[in-house]
């Protein structure tokens, strides 16, 4: 299936652009992606921690990914 | 009654206390707060938010619910500014309302700290030779 990862914060540039589109197996976990993404983007794996969102809701490692979910990658958070 | 706002525009103090105030709520504590001028001994130019707004409202708004449910404070208002800010400028409020001191100070607290650790909002600090995404690297 291809999918879409929103990039945010340092992610962006990492990624070179807002978002990515990537084709990845029909059957992947959260894991899964940060697998393949720390593959595609090391510098990820420099990153004090990282989470990823579906559809707006920070994701446990375990959750499946599904075709159409927003995915979205959240580098350590810094408002306030 | 909670409120929650993501903003391009300057913030305001006054409107948020003024929007919060109900005639049954007798205490109001406030955090503003604002750009710094340096970080670490270094002087800041100026810093870029960015954020990821639906989620970022959606963070936001269960802050303030959790601060109601625990605290059983009346009103909640939090406001963040995004897009470029220079020292001084005010980068985010908070006010809360209730009958008594106590709690209106205790959930204040927990907003702030709360909205540091899950808000997806970033900050990126713009130094005269340099620049860094705060709190990225170890």
């Amino acid at each position: 299936m291809k999918i879409t990862v929103l990039g945010f914060g340092i992610a962006k540039e990492f990624f070179g652009s807002s978002e990515i589109h990537l084709e990845v197996n029909d059957v992947l976990d959260v894991r899964g992606l940060r697998v393949l993404l720390e593959g595609k983007y090391p510098p990820l794996t420099k990153l004090k921690s990282y989470m990823l969102a579906i559809n707006e809701e920070y994701a446990e490692d375990t959750q499946i990914i599904n075709s159409g979910d927003e995915i979205a990658l959240i580098p350590p958070v810094s408002g306030g | 009654m909670l409120e929650i706002k993501i903003s391009a525009e300057a913030l305001d103090i006054v409107h948020c206390l003024a929007i919060s105030k109900d005639l049954e709520s007798g205490g109001a504590a406030s955090f503003i707060g604002s750009v710094r001028n340096k970080t670490k001994g270094k002087a800041v130019i100026r810093l870029e938010f960015e954020c990821y707004e639906a989620m970022a409202i959606k963070e936001m708004r269960k802050i303030a619910e959790e601060a109601i449910s625990i605290y059983a404070v009346r009103n909640v208002v939090i406001q963040h500014r995004v897009g470029i800010l220079y020292p001084g400028d005010v980068a985010v409020i908070i006010v809360v309302n209730d009958g008594h001191r106590d709690s209106v100070f205790d959930a204040c607290r927990f907003i702030i700290d709360t909205l540091k650790k899950t808000v997806p909002i970033w900050k990126k600090e713009i130094f005269e030779n340099g620049e860094e995404w705060v709190s990225a690297h170890p």
